[in-house]
């Protein structure tokens, strides 16, 4: 057993208390999201920890929500994109033929348009709810899960392991869940936690942009979007959530990287 | 072996104008179900009945689909993209300036950026383990998970207001000179290589890691070459290839994806230019702009295959 | 010491601080009061100065704008249309008129007939004469039934139009004592042949003309050189940047990039305020934030309902939060106290959460929650609203659910067409157009569905009627009849906030429209 290093177990335990917090929400929340319980602004006070926001809600309290929206949106739209992105990647790997120019060409057509502006263009024509929200983030981004999981699953395809294995005359079923996707683990878990924070940061520039989540609820960026105003006369009010959004950020990926250890891999970016 | 680098590099290009044609259909597709209307939308609250059926006859919104699409595919490979439904105005011309705005803050970004990404990433090879590595990842991981708009309020606040050394807004006029331009986007540009240098600086160094533990370089090293030429000249050529996709990544990034920097320094660029035909349903806009993004994608795309075919003899030869 | 007797004579020139106040400060100072006299009457009577590029940095302009008048309906296509093109008239503060291209207005004694004089010897930007049937033109491009300009509505009561000699002649279908306020509407602005020939040529009248064009970034504009009145103009070119982010803007005035802003976010004017070299102005608007209810839609067809969504709302705690103070409450009523022959006596309608129960409950609702459907675009602020009028209501034990809708295609698809939503109107110069725009039962844009034959009598009747105190009667009865039955609800009118750089002289209070109902290019200098 490897002993853990410092800034992964700093990730792990800042990454458990946001996500604690996201789940106890309703218990530690100290008033409720829509209530207004004070004056526009107010600084930091024995009441209100973090102050209020734009229009005297608690902003303890709608971090706290704020959080637990963000979280649950990233990680639906997360699972989502990996189990869409990995399975038809690997698929299309073991598979290969036309099967896999097919699906890798259709990938690169929609990869082709902007993933920001495609989804800019879905929600303001679509209602934003939450299922809409987290199915658009989940299914854009498994686009970029279905490259890199295809690429690693075509370097392991012609492992010698894999060549015994379809050899011995065994199902595709069984070549891709138990020879391929074992192996492929390393590098689909630390890009599973990039991906996480690029949903993370998407779902706050939509919502910074006008599209997310139905009010009084709030996540993180709609809050920074609330109170972004304040921020050029040095009301900090919207410093804190974009502060969660990068503290979460680091927190993930310094566990990432842990688990990558010296995995290359090739990532999507932001776009 | 020309021959087959030539053919493949011939494909390549054959299969991305089919991949650009298809997303012509599937641009022209997605305009077209767009709900709400383009009058209603072009008026806005004050529309009375009257001026929205005068203005749907005007638009010739009563044609078919497909006659519509042939019609704009037709007009496309003459080099003309139309006239804009809310203005009259020339799409190619609106566009072209538009365009190279945005291809003035990204080459700018990018040329600051790319260089600067994998020289990090050289030094953090170098000194892996040590604290160079550790400061330069440090610093990376922050500024990759601090959301750009935030980082543009910020340096929009301090640079911008309180300290005045580069404008708050980045609007650009022909009157300027280069330097001038280069002054107003100062701001927007700083932004964008804080967001993408870490993305390339990470790739960089783990793709010449990953080359470092190759037993050809152990056998180099054994050789008694100094680390640097190790990594210079044997590892380097070897991990161009994911580096160039990563590197063409941003770059397509730069060009397609920053809407929000637009937004946040009001920037005349694409993004922006087409999120607002979006919102007025100006369809032949939205068309051309979407065909564009698809195009830049898509060639740099083909780029980045290129280069990593030419660049690997591996990929050259296929077993 | 100077420096904050400067702050103080500019404050009281910007009519923030009132003149005894500032002779009792500056007597803190150790000023006598002639001395402070000198100093005030030295600003007062500053002369304008030629010159300069006077930079404005405006909101709402999109890429897809253009520089036809007919075709202006958001703030930016506003301001080119001022700074380019002039109307016949245009409305002060006051409610008297100030003729531009009209020299008089005269009616018959019926009020049926309207004469205007056109002044003689002004020139287009393209050098061309302007003459009365230029005039004639441009309003035939604005009420021939193929149009799409905007004023069209405004067009529509008007029977026949002639020239006659200089005089431009008006026939109204029915008497209307207020048919030179029509004439001021921002669309009609004069242009060569009305503007058949290149309607957004941007060939106007105005003090400047066009020398650049780029729409949703910038525009330019030099001064006009043949312009007809001396006493405007002063600027050497005009440069409007299309700044639609607020936070964006309000750092290019205070980094001094532009000299004028408009548009501030009420919550930061007063933060803005603070900032060196700059001042907040805001005076009182017409334009009023607003959430209707369609009044023959179920469950708002019921007006005990109407009444509890009245009753539920909080006015003041609206025009503290939302609009940061700059505004006033509203009454339910899309008039306000800036309108001529308002009536001041009807009574304020507040929050009352146990009438608004009470009226609830007699509506016998059956308890789901209302929803309201609202977006950004609707106003600024208009989300926030949305949540504090749930919680206000939620204490009468009102559901009300908030849907957010997509900003884009929201006055399309979501206002005029869903029951119950938020919206904004921008004020008319008189009652009589506010009311036969919205309210009238054949009205386009009868937003709140509100049919009542006794109104539409009313309305006609007052258009009609010269005699002052009986029409601010049957205004006063029409303003009852909508504050208790119609769908209304009116928490607000906001003040329009700009913010101004402290070189720019000859502000003027103008409530008319925003940045002095768009005069700013033509009245301001530098100091």
């Amino acid at each position: 057993m490897r002993r853990i290093p410092i800034p992964a177990i700093f990730g792990l335990v800042m990454t458990a208390l946001f996500f604690s917090m996201a789940i106890l929400a309703p218990l530690i929340a100290p008033y409720g999201v829509g209530e207004i319980v004070g004056d526009v602004w107010e600084t930091p006070s024995r009441a209100h920890p973090l102050g209020t926001d734009n229009i005297g809600r608690d902003l303890l309290t709608r971090m706290i929500y704020g959080g637990q929206t963000t979280i649950l949106v990233a990680t639906l739209a997360t699972a989502i994109s990996f189990v869409t992105g990995a399975c038809l990647g690997l698929f299309a790997a073991v598979i290969g033929g036309w099967v896999d120019q097919v699906l890798s060409r259709g990938v690169d057509l929609v990869m082709s348009i902007p993933t920001l502006i495609f989804a800019l263009v879905v929600l303001s024509v679509m209602p934003v709810t939450l299922p809409v929200l987290i199915l658009v983030m989940g299914l854009l981004d498994a686009t970029r899960v279905y490259r890199l999981s295809r690429a690693v699953a075509v370097d392991i395809r012609v492992m010698d392991f894999v060549e015994a294995a379809v050899l011995r005359g065994e199902g595709r079923g069984w070549i891709i869940f138990r020879e391929i996707l074992p192996n492929a683990l390393s590098p689909l878990v630390a890009e599973m936690g990039l991906r996480f924070i690029f949903m993370v940061l998407f779902v706050s520039t939509l919502s910074f942009l006008g599209l997310g989540v139905q009010p009084p609820a709030a996540d993180w960026g709609g809050i920074v979007k609330e109170n972004k105003d304040g921020i050029v006369y040095g009301i900090g009010a919207a410093l804190w959530p974009a502060a969660a959004i990068a503290v979460l950020a680091i927190s993930v990926n310094l566990v990432a990287d842990w688990i990558l250890g010296r995995t290359t891999s090739l990532r999507g970016g932001r776009g | 072996m020309n021959g087959l680098v030539l053919r493949f590099v011939a494909q390549r290009v054959a299969l991305s104008l089919l991949l650009l044609l298809l997303v012509s259909v599937l641009i022209f597709a997605g305009t077209q179900i767009l709900p709400g209307d383009v009058a209603a939308s072009i008026l806005g609250q004050s529309a009375t009945p009257e001026a929205l059926a005068n203005l749907r006859e005007e638009l010739g919104l009563n044609q078919p689909a497909w006659w519509r699409y042939l019609a704009w595919l037709g007009g496309l490979l003459q080099g003309d993209l139309g006239t804009s439904l809310t203005n009259g105005r020339d799409i190619g011309e609106a566009i072209g300036q538009r365009f190279s705005n945005t291809l003035f803050l990204a080459a700018t970004a990018a040329i600051i950026a790319v260089p600067l990404a994998i020289f990090l990433g050289l030094v953090s090879v170098l000194y892996r383990e040590r604290w160079p590595d550790k400061v330069i990842s440090g610093i990376s991981l922050a500024s990759v998970s601090v959301p750009e708009f935030l980082i543009g309020y910020i340096l929009m606040f301090w640079i911008g207001v309180q300290l005045g050394w580069a404008p708050s807004v980045a609007i650009l006029n022909e009157g300027m000179g280069f330097w001038q331009k280069l002054h107003a986007i100062s701001l927007p540009v700083a932004v964008l290589t804080l967001v993408v240098l870490a993305h390339m600086m990470r790739m960089t160094r783990a793709a010449l890691l990953n080359v470092l533990q190759s037993p050809y370089i152990e056998t180099a090293e054994l050789k008694g070459l100094s680390q640097m030429s190790v990594i210079w000249r044997h590892a380097m050529p070897n991990a161009i290839s994911p580096v160039v996709n990563v590197v063409m990544l941003n770059l397509a990034y730069l060009v397609v994806g920053v809407v929000v920097v637009e937004v946040v320094f009001v920037y005349p660029g694409m993004g922006q230019f087409l999120v607002d035909h979006v919102s007025k349903r100006d369809v032949p806009v939205v068309q051309a702009c979407g065909l564009i993004f698809a195009a830049v994608y898509i060639g740099l795309n083909m780029v980045a295959d290129i280069v990593s075919i030419l660049a690997n003899p591996r990929l050259r030869h296929p077993k | 010491m100077t420096r904050e007797l400067d702050a103080l004579t500019r404050k009281v020139l910007q009519g923030k601080i009132s003149r005894r106040d500032f002779f009792s400060r500056a007597a803190a100072f150790g000023l006598t009061a002639s001395a402070a006299g000198a100093l005030l009457g030295q600003k007062a009577t500053a002369q304008p100065v030629r010159g300069g590029t006077l930079r404005m940095g405006l909101g709402g302009g999109e890429s897809t704008n253009s520089l036809d008048p007919a075709a202006a309906l958001s703030q930016v296509p506003f301001h080119t249309s001022r700074c380019f093109g002039e109307t016949l008239l245009d409305v002060n503060p006051d409610g008297t008129f100030d003729f531009r291209l009209a020299e008089s207005a005269e009616p018959s004694a019926d009020a049926t007939t309207w004469a205007f004089r056109i002044r003689s010897g002004v020139e287009f930007h393209d050098g061309r004469t302007m003459t009365p049937e230029d005039v004639l033109q441009t309003m035939r491009r604005h009420s021939d039934e193929d149009t799409q300009s905007g004023a069209l509505g405004v067009m529509r009561g008007i029977a026949d139009m002639r020239v006659d000699g200089d005089m431009f002649i008006i026939e109204s279908a029915t008497p209307n004592a207020d048919l030179p306020y029509l004439m001021a509407t921002y669309q009609l602005a004069i242009q060569p042949n009305g503007g058949f020939d290149a309607p957004a040529a941007g060939i106007g009248t105005g003090a400047y003309r066009v020398t650049a064009e780029e729409p949703g970034v910038r525009y330019m504009f030099e001064r006009f050189p043949n312009y007809w009145d001396d006493s405007r103009g002063h600027f050497d070119a005009v440069e409007m940047l299309v700044i639609n982010d607020s936070t964006a803007r309000n750092a290019a005035l205070q980094s001094g990039q532009v000299h004028i802003v408009n548009q501030v976010d009420p919550q930061v004017a007063r933060l803005l305020d603070r900032a060196p070299g700059l001042s907040v102005k805001s005076v009182a608007g017409r334009g009023h934030y607003v959430f209707i209810m369609h009044c023959d839609t179920a469950p708002f067809d019921n007006n005990d309902l109407r009444l509890a969504l009245k009753y539920a709302i909080n006015r003041e705690e609206m025009v503290e939060r939302i609009l940061g103070g700059y505004g006033s409450v509203g009454n339910d009523i899309p008039i306000n106290a800036a309108y001529p022959l308002f009536d001041d006596s009807i009574p304020q309608r507040t929050y009352d959460p146990e009438l608004a129960a009470e009226h609830y409950r007699r509506s016998g609702h059956d308890g789901s929650p209302i929803v309201l459907r609202v977006s950004e675009v609707a106003f600024p602020g208009a989300v926030d609203a949305a949540q504090l009028y749930q919680q206000s209501a939620a204490a009468a034990g009102i559901p009300i659910e908030i849907r957010r809708e997509p900003g884009d295609g929201y006055w399309s698809e979501v206002w005029n067409k869903q029951p119950f939503s938020a919206s904004y109107w921008g004020g008319r110069p008189v009652q009589d157009q506010m009311y036969s725009t919205a309210y009238l039962s054949s009205a386009d844009w009868n937003d709140t569905r509100f049919f009542n034959e006794r109104f539409d009598t009313l309305l006609i009747e007052a258009r009609g009627e010269l005699d002052q105190d009986r029409r601010k009667a049957l205004y006063s009865e029409m303003a009852y009849m909508v504050r208790d039955e119609g769908g209304l609800i009116c928490p607000m009118f906001n003040d329009f906030v700009e913010g101004v750089r402290d070189e720019v002289q000859g502000w003027e209070q103008n409530g008319i429209w925003e940045v002095m109902n768009g005069s700013a290019p033509s009245k301001c200098w530098f100091s």
